[in-house]
């Protein structure tokens, strides 16, 4: 018996939303040996990690304050990679973000019902700007983006380090820290008791804004038609450098955005760690929902679930929190499998003796 | 005949993909030192048949049988093991490689060491045997398509192929490398070798062929024993189950000019220069431009289509002047393009049809407004173009990389003509394409001629060129090499002005 791989004339929608459940149960069923290594009980252990996510109020709230930051680096890295502009540097752009954020949040002379918008605003431009350099460089010059984008992450990072090392150093803690924006720049809350900030709300809109965007503009069908067939794309008229710094921009917005979140509404400065690779996480997110804007929002819910209920379940059945990272990497694997059977079928031949 | 006298016997092979029955009970035999045409037209199983011969395909029923010896088939590496060779039309070479590097790629060598004088030996004792010369240290880049082809024979005769499958080999070629390909098979044919020829060219039949099989639909319609006794005409019948008459061209009326080129030059590194073309095409007129492949036409078209800027010279679009020229801009002057590869430079496969379709339209207020997509009008526009140029697919949004090659042309003119170009630019429209589909093509041109536009047919297909322009234009090394109106022409005449003879 042989198997072959037949591309499907087009995918119905219940294949569309039952692969990413397929894959999420292999990933589970293929890391349910670790745990058993680990000497728990797979049922207790699964139960744990994503139980304790939903299991309080607060815990939900969590989850969600963790998802929001890859919710935008997911849908930066997805609108990018649609039109085959390889950013790798969500990562950087988020940062650039952040900075922008806290520059603007710590300016005293800003009326205060502006400082919030302008926050947003700013952000979004540093995060676009950022991307932009990557993009010019591709277009002008044949730069490899990927080659780019990525070392930009470290070139912005050392920006700021050496930043916050020096004229932004927190005076009063005398920490490489910068120092806090005002409290009238800090995002409202909008739960009480809990940390549900603006920026939440603001990764949940973007969502569905981006879906609209590729699915129903121009703009949109030329990202995607640019990004399947570029000398398709020229031959119909589409404006190939055009498309790409568009793109380039949107998706640095997006991944500035989430630097806002983070400062606007959790940490209130900027400090070296205030991204633990949201930018990286945000590739892994973007495939994983299959660049599909509304699949992020599940995928990047998703990891924040397993990596907010890593933790509760470590202390409950002592397997190590490093499953979190496990079941995120086997799930992207299993992904890109399933992946392959929304595009291809596979068919099974008997050979004429069989 | 019993199959032991026979090099190859398939026998009830059967193979269908989902509800598509590509082949029932084919049966195909195969006697050494025969050359045999396949013949049908695209969709009909030929390609079908012998993927499952090369083992890309597996059957779901029948048998095959090599030399009496019945075979199982899984892969390729299997089919070349039994000596099954096969060249296909976008060939397999390393292209930086040389002849002779190409040549020893995956064949065992001496001790775990190329064995490169062996290789060498042989490449000329083919050469003297069948005719089929190349230089051992020639760049394969720098191999004319007519010479990549012959080493990709040359390829199989090094695996000790019995059974050569050729799909379709003269789509690339030239006449006279037409011609040089056709003796080299009767000498390998003379030579005991057995070689299954797929075409769609009716006179290929004719020329080199010894028998035909012709299907249809998946099955054998006909086995004709002696082409050369039956007529192109019932050839054609068996082919497609019914007469084709050649479009009638009637005399049409020769309007303004619509479109003028004058001492236009390009200087891209690595492709052909253009040098000094001037060129006028009016209302009403077929202009044909006949040249070997490589000699500019891609280039002219790119200039006209606004994807290559010129470096010097003017072009006008009724009169006017246009400065900074861009693809959009074309369009926007109705001047159509069907691009000479569809695959890669028409339509995107891996999105829906409708996304192909209007492609070049998404701007029109029809399609959008404001930036914002109409899907239920561009989904209706496609369901149009669908079913007024009968386009055989389940519907819009199916993958446009699904459809076959005449659908997907059929696609690419639908949404050419879509808004009544003025002037259609058509690259090798139908290459690859069945006898039927080529048909609906060319009277789709004749209809646009009538209607008073212009259309610029690029063909390396000479009937194709004579049936329908008016005038034709020879391209050589970049500059027009001569113009003939289609009363003076003739297939010789034309033929010399390719080749780089003066026009007499």
């Amino acid at each position: 018996m042989h198997l072959r791989l037949e591309l499907r004339e087009h995918t119905p929608l219940w294949l569309n939303l039952a692969l990413p459940f397929s894959a999420v149960l292999a990933t589970l069923v293929l890391c349910s040996g670790l745990v058993a290594l680990a000497d728990a009980n797979v049922i207790d252990a699964y139960s744990k990690l994503f139980l304790s996510a939903v299991s309080s109020r607060f815990n939900m709230v969590e989850t969600f304050v963790k998802a929001a930051p890859l919710i935008l680096t997911g849908l930066a890295v997805t609108v990018a990679f649609k039109a085959k502009f390889w950013n790798i540097g969500a990562e950087g752009q988020l940062l650039a973000g952040a900075m922008g954020a806290a520059f603007v949040g710590g300016i005293e002379s800003l009326p205060t019902f502006s400082l919030v918008p302008l926050m947003i605003i700013f952000s979004a431009v540093c995060g676009a700007c950022w991307a932009l350099l990557p993009a010019v460089l591709r277009t002008r010059f044949k730069v490899d983006d990927v080659v780019t984008t990525l070392l930009l992450n470290f070139v912005i990072f050392y920006i700021m380090t050496a930043l916050l090392d020096g004229p932004w150093k927190d005076p009063l803690s005398g920490y490489p820290d910068s120092p806090d924006i005002r409290m009238d720049a800090e995002f409202p809350i909008l739960l009480r008791a809990t940390r549900l900030h603006l920026g939440v709300l603001l990764s949940l809109v973007a969502a569905p804004l981006v879906w609209l965007l590729i699915r129903r503009t121009t703009l949109g069908f030329s990202i995607s038609v640019v990004g399947e067939n570029p000398e398709a794309a020229a031959y119909g008229g589409i404006p190939i450098t055009r498309v790409l710094i568009y793109t380039a921009l949107i998706s640095g917005a997006l991944a500035g955005l989430a630097g806002a979140g983070e400062v606007g509404g959790l940490h209130f400065q900027v400090m070296a760690g205030i991204s633990p690779g949201y930018g990286y996480t945000g590739i892994v997110i973007a495939m994983l929902a299959r660049l599909n804007p509304l699949g992020v929002v599940p995928a990047a819910l998703f990891f924040a679930i397993v990596v907010t209920g890593a933790e509760a379940m470590s202390r409950a059945t002592g397997v190590p929190v490093f499953l979190a990272d496990v079941i995120q990497g086997t799930a992207l694997v299993t992904m890109l499998i399933a992946q392959l059977f929304s595009t291809y079928r596979v068919r099974t031949h008997l050979s004429a003796s069989e | 005949m019993s199959d032991s006298d026979l090099l190859l016997s398939m026998r009830g092979v059967c193979k269908s993909f989902g509800v598509v029955q590509a082949n029932q009970q084919v049966d195909l035999l195969l006697k050494a030192g025969d050359i045999l045409g396949l013949l049908g037209e695209n969709g009909a199983g030929k390609t079908t048949l012998m993927n499952i011969l090369f083992g890309t395909y597996q059957a779901d029923q029948g048998s095959i049988s090599i030399q009496g010896q019945p075979v199982e088939i899984h892969s390729s590496a299997d089919a070349l093991e039994l000596g099954v060779g096969m060249v296909h039309q976008h060939f397999h070479l390393v292209p930086r490689h040389t002849v002779l590097e190409n040549l020893m790629l995956g064949r065992p060598g001496k001790g775990g060491r190329l064995d490169q004088t062996g290789a060498r030996d042989r490449l000329e004792e083919i050469g003297k045997h069948y005719g089929l010369k190349l230089n051992p240290d020639a760049i394969v880049s720098e191999l004319t398509i007519g010479e990549q082809q012959r080493l990709e024979i040359i390829k199989a005769l090094f695996r000790k192929a019995k059974i050569l499958i050729l799909d379709e080999p003269t789509a690339v070629l030239t006449p006279k490398e037409s011609e040089g390909l056709f003796s080299a098979l009767r000498a390998l044919a003379d030579g005991g070798m057995g070689i299954i020829f797929i075409t769609h060219k009716l006179y290929e039949v004719r020329e080199v062929t010894n028998r035909v099989v012709v299907m249809r639909g998946g099955a054998v319609t006909a086995v004709v024993e002696d082409p050369r006794a039956v007529t192109e005409g019932s050839l054609a019948q068996m082919m497609c189950g019914h007469e084709l008459t050649p479009p009638e061209k009637t005399t049409s009326q020769l309007r303004d000019p619509l479109l003028k080129l004058s001492g236009i030059s390009t200087r891209i590194p690595n492709r052909p220069f253009l040098k000094d073309v001037d060129m006028v095409v009016h209302g009403g007129e077929i202009l044909g431009i006949a040249g070997v492949s490589g000699n500019g036409q891609r280039e002219l078209a790119d200039v006209i289509a606004g994807i290559l800027p010129p470096s010097e010279g003017k072009i006008e679009v009724k009169g006017n002047t246009i400065t900074q020229s861009s693809p959009r801009k074309m369009q926007k002057l109705k001047i159509g393009r069907i691009p000479e590869d569809r695959m890669t430079t028409g339509l995107v496969t891996t999105l829906p049809l409708f996304s192909s379709m209007v492609l070049p339209w998404i701007n029109h207020p029809n399609f959008s407004r404001l930036g914002i997509l109409r899907l239920k009008a561009i989904r209706e526009f496609t369901e149009a173009m669908i079913s007024r140029f009968g386009i055989r697919a389940i519907g819009p949004e199916v993958r446009t990389g699904t459809l076959s090659g005449g659908n997907l042309q059929k696609a690419l003119l639908a949404r050419e003509l879509a808004f009544d170009p003025e002037v259609l630019l058509a690259s090798q429209p139908t290459r690859g394409l069945d006898v039927a589909a080529a048909d609906f093509v060319h009277r789709k041109f004749l209809e646009l001629r009538e209607a008073g536009a212009a259309i610029i047919l690029i063909s390396e297909d000479l009937e194709e060129l004579f049936t329908l322009s008016d005038r034709i234009m020879v391209m050589y090394e970049g500059c027009v090499h001569g113009e003939q109106n289609i009363a003076d022409a003739s297939v010789e005449k034309i033929g010399l002005m390719m080749a780089g003879a003066e026009a007499a």
